[in-house]
């Protein structure tokens, strides 16, 4: 976004109404984004869940029930505004706000591709992880100023959970920025390689072990089943957002699902090496706008990836007892990232990224993430196969049949 | 008033908070209490002290219903009393009926009684394995489960009409017999079942998290299970080797073969949580293989002896006890030889099994006592009647 | 008919437990009110007898007085017995056995709320199913249903037609406790 602003305003200093007005056509896009992510990703949830609990999911409304979630919206915001007695004034009311702030304020540093980015900050990472903890307040007040204890219970519960596992999410990216020599997002990207065995992820054992324990906490963070106490459905209802009704539940419901891209997006970011195509430079992607094209298309379908695989494991898993959680995250979650964080820094010094060894160990780490994939893959397709055996002999037969047809 | 009674001030009184402690109601609606069940959980912050239960918001005076209501139309009542296992409640109703007018069920009966009970039984385990994945957060196996008994519904939709309190079972027998066609139908959809039991062990049963919300929590000693009264799958899965199809055998269970599921400490210790949960979960595979054997010995001939329309049955008693998905139901006739009996009392399972959740709850999360619940196969209309 | 169950508690208490009290099985025998809490304790500890569990404790409402039926099991002999205690209609008072067998506790709450018996030394005798300020024990044979319940009237005039709770003078409208 700068670089419009200086290509409009030219060289020299930039006055103010230049940046407010790049700061707005920034957020106003990153908000329509945000939005009509947030709107397809829970169709698109659905719609997931139900052929994983064999089931078609919303179907009806528009093509393919696609605009199942505007119908959702438009129900939800024109419902009665409730407030539950008791309620404080003014914190009830802005603290879906600050979860929304806090979702919001992090698509600013996420590099769609070469080019596209709303602010290159050069914290990026540091001001993503930062800016999230703004959910946590939004939590802890939207708990709390509701008046429920169940409510509270959901608050509170979320608040050691998000507090908590930001600890292993910064130290996972530690291991990225220990790699990158930087904190700006675009440098993380340029730092790694399009090509699969160049990526973060693949750079080393410790690093991909940073991988994994980012993913399991960015689950966390986003308070996605197993670990969706907080909000645990069949305990509290709604958890923090018990008392909520119409639009303010739709804006906590958003940011959970805007979260969903955000915690894939630095993901691939930090470990997938983002926008970069195999085969092409930095500098090229940079200089052509079809690369640029392409590379947010490359960003998106990892991301897309990434955010399948989060739906799968959300209505897959059980979810974590209170302490069970914490016992993860600080048990588990944080000796493993320490691990990660000083196997990388040593990774580094003794296998620097040009050195030949260094790129044959990395390829190593690829072949191996590789194979284990290729076993899962292996696993699903006999799993597939058995139950295709298995329906296919049923197949024409049926095993019920309507009962008016009683012979 | 005497001394034990407490008034309600007193009781108030009793359970207020002390300081640090919250007073919480789990209350009447409630998305995994397993019916209109209310606790008062008294917790200091995520960790309960008491848990203290209040019953009675589906009391219907079923019993008191039973002494205006003439012995055949009471039938459709013992459906409601549990009516995830409705075959089961009418075979106890039956059996206390038929041991005091001292009619027999003609062989047919009986085998079609068993067919009913063990697919309900099935049908029940399905919804109670479920659920209890639904509360812990896994949606989908129980999802799985409701396909599965869908065809279980429309079998016996077929059979008796109705999907869920069927009335099926009469005094002395029967209401319908066989549709053609239905014993192979059964037998298909068995032979689809079986693997999908095999899938939903896959899918949740030996999941990680799945056994370590479960395994170690709230173990129930088999002395501790004896005395407060719990019957049925809680009682084996606290180790206590008692099932009335085998033990008190009634109906034509002595002809059949089928294995008693017990309590081992499968990933914990013994009577523990996931002890329960598989302990539905073989039971399910037993009734499958009753079902087979039942199918293959059918007998021909009548599905209901005479008993006549209007039924006086002499003075008398009489105790019936089934081997309810639950647990034992017990069914306590007194007749005073009138056309409706005198006093029925019907004794459920889930009654004990939610006695022993206050003694329980000392200690446990608040998600603790979610898994509790569902282990223990709580169902409302059966505690309250 | 007598059977080795009866014979071996009528030897041991022969004041208290009388009987048979019917043909048939399980064996029955009539037990007298103060000897209630040894007679189950003997059931439960005696190595013969053994019978661990009480499996239902029912109250019955005859005209002359109020029978308590206990139904005990023993799983490990796979026999059972039945106990009862004829209690004073007017008066009825029973011992407790709650410690003997804790499910007794329920039962016994039950047979409170709906026959009125009250157990002596019970731990929490409280009304169990219906509501903690009814009136009345409505399992008794001359039980007769209060008219309302906390200005919910039993009638209405018209089945058809809903009926708007009243109003009390404060403009909240009374909840049913």
């Amino acid at each position: 976004m700068w670089e419009l602003v200086r290509t409009v305003a030219g060289q020299g200093p930039v006055p103010w109404y230049y940046g407010a007005a790049a700061a707005l056509l920034s957020a106003g896009v990153l908000l329509g984004f945000a939005s009509a992510f947030a709107g397809l990703a829970s169709f698109v949830e659905r719609r997931i869940a139900a052929r994983m609990m064999s089931r078609v999911g919303p179907n009806r409304v528009g093509p393919q029930g696609l605009f199942q979630f505007m119908a959702d919206g438009i129900k939800l915001i024109t419902k009665e505004d409730l407030f539950p007695e008791g309620h404080d004034p003014i914190l009830f009311r802005i603290a879906p706000y600050f979860v929304f702030a806090g979702m919001l304020g992090t698509f600013v540093a996420l590099p769609f591709s070469a080019r596209l980015i709303a602010a290159d900050l050069n914290v990026g990472v540091l001001y993503v992880v930062a800016i999230t903890s703004l959910v946590v307040v939004g939590i802890i007040l939207g708990g709390w100023s509701s008046n429920s204890k169940w409510a509270l219970f959901g608050g509170l519960r979320s608040a050691a959970q998000i507090v908590s596992y930001e600890i292993p999410v910064g130290m996972a990216i530690l291991c990225v920025v220990l790699l990158t020599g930087g904190l700006s997002t675009q440098s993380i990207i340029a730092a790694q390689g399009g090509m699969p065995w160049n990526w973060f992820a693949c750079h080393s054992p410790f690093a991909a072990m940073a991988f994994v324990v980012y993913l399991i906490a960015a689950l966390a963070e986003g308070n996605r089943t197993p670990f969706d106490l907080p909000e645990a459905e069949s305990e509290l209802v709604a958890g923090y957002c018990t008392e909520y009704s119409g639009f303010r539940f739709v804006v906590f419901f958003f940011a959970e699902w805007a979260n969903l891209w955000i915690m894939s997006a630095i993901a691939t970011v930090c470990f997938l090496g983002g926008w970069r195509i195999p085969l092409v430079s930095v500098a090229e992607t940079y200089a052509h706008g079809y690369w640029v094209a392409l590379g947010c298309l490359v960003f998106a379908g990892k991301t897309l990836a990434l955010v399948f695989v989060v739906i799968q494991v959300r209505w897959t898993l059980p979810r974590l007892r209170l302490d069970q959680m914490m016992a993860v995250c600080w048990k588990y979650l944080i000796p493993i990232a320490f691990v990660a964080v000083l196997g990388t820094m040593t990774w580094m010094v003794l296998l620097p990224w040009d050195s030949a060894l260094g790129k044959a160990l990395r390829g190593v780490v690829f072949l191996a993430t590789l194979g284990l994939l290729g076993h899962l893959a292996r696993r699903t397709v006999a799993t597939y196969r058995a139950d295709a055996a298995h329906y296919s002999r049923m197949a024409g037969q049926s095993l019920w049949y309507a009962p008016w047809r009683l012979p | 008033m005497p001394a034990e009674l407490k008034d309600l001030a007193q009781l108030r009184e009793m359970a207020l908070p002390i300081a640090g402690e919250t007073m919480v109601n789990m209350g009447p609606q409630h998305p995994s209490t397993h019916g209109v069940l209310n606790f008062l959980l008294v917790t200091d912050g995520e960790v309960m002290h008491r848990a203290i239960p209040h019953v009675g918001y589906l009391h219907r005076g079923m019993e008191k219903l039973a002494e205006e209501v003439p012995y055949h139309g009471y039938m459709p009542f013992t459906d409601r009393l549990d009516y995830l296992a409705a075959m089961s409640a009418n075979q106890g109703y039956a059996m206390a009926v038929e041991k005091l007018l001292g009619c027999g069920v003609p062989p047919r009966a009986e085998w079609l009684r068993l067919i009913a009970c063990e697919l309900n039984r099935i049908a029940s385990h399905l919804v109670a394995t479920g659920t209890m994945a639904m509360d812990l957060g896994a949606f989908t196996p129980f999802i799985h489960w409701l396909r599965e008994r869908e065809v279980i519904n429309d079998l016996t939709e077929a059979l008796c009409g109705s999907r869920l309190t069927y009335h099926y079972l009469r005094i002395g027998g029967v209401g319908y017999d066989l549709p053609a066609g239905f014993a192979d139908r059964t037998l298909r959809w068995l032979d689809h079942f079986e693997p999908m039991i095999d899938e939903f062990d896959r899918l949740i049963s030996h999941n990680e998290i799945f056994v370590a919300r479960l395994a170690n929590v709230s173990p129930i000693g088999a002395a501790m299970a004896i005395d407060y009264g719990l019957v049925g799958p809680n009682l084996r899965a606290s180790g206590v080797d008692w099932d009335l199809r085998r033990d008190l055998a009634y109906s034509v269970y002595p002809e059949c073969q089928f294995e008693v599921p017990l309590g081992r400490g499968y990933r914990g210790v013994v009577g523990d949580c996931y002890d329960r949960f598989v302990v539905r979960v073989l039971e399910i595979r037993e009734s499958c293989r009753l079902l087979r054997q039942a199918f293959e010995r059918l007998p021909e001939g009548e599905i209901q002896a005479k008993v006549g329309r209007k039924l006086k049955l002499p003075a008398g008693e009489a105790y019936a006890r089934v081997e309810a998905p639950r647990g034992e139901m017990g069914f306590y006739l007194v007749s005073d030889g009138g056309e409706s009996p005198y006093r029925l009392k019907v004794r459920t399972g889930s009654f004990s099994a939610m006695s022993i959740i206050e003694a329980l709850s000392h200690g446990l999360m608040i998600a603790d006592l979610v898994a509790l619940i569902g282990s223990l196969d709580v169902i409302a209309p059966e505690v309250d009647r | 008919m007598s059977g080795p169950l009866a014979d071996r508690l009528r030897a041991q208490f022969p004041e208290a437990v009388t009987g048979p009290e019917q043909k048939g099985v399980p064996e029955a025998v009539q037990v007298a009110v103060g000897a209630l809490p040894e007679v189950c304790r003997f059931c439960r500890d005696d190595s013969e007898l053994d019978l661990q569990a009480l499996s239902c404790l029912s109250g019955v409402d005859y005209p002359d007085r109020i029978e308590l039926v206990y139904h005990l099991i023993s799983y490990r002999r796979k026999h059972e017995l039945v106990l009862k205690v004829r209690l004073d209609r007017d008066r009825p008072q029973a011992p407790t056995v709650a410690e003997v067998w804790k499910a007794a506790n329920w039962h016994e709450r039950e047979c409170f709320d709906l026959l009125g018996v009250t157990f002596a030394g019970h731990p929490d005798l409280r009304r169990l199913l219906l509501p903690d300020d009814w009136v009345g024990y409505p399992l008794r044979k001359d039980y007769a249903p209060p008219t309302e319940y906390h200005g919910m009237s039993h009638h209405r005039a018209d089945p058809l037609r809903p009926v708007a709770p009243e109003v009390h003078a404060g403009g909240e409208v009374p909840r049913a406790r």
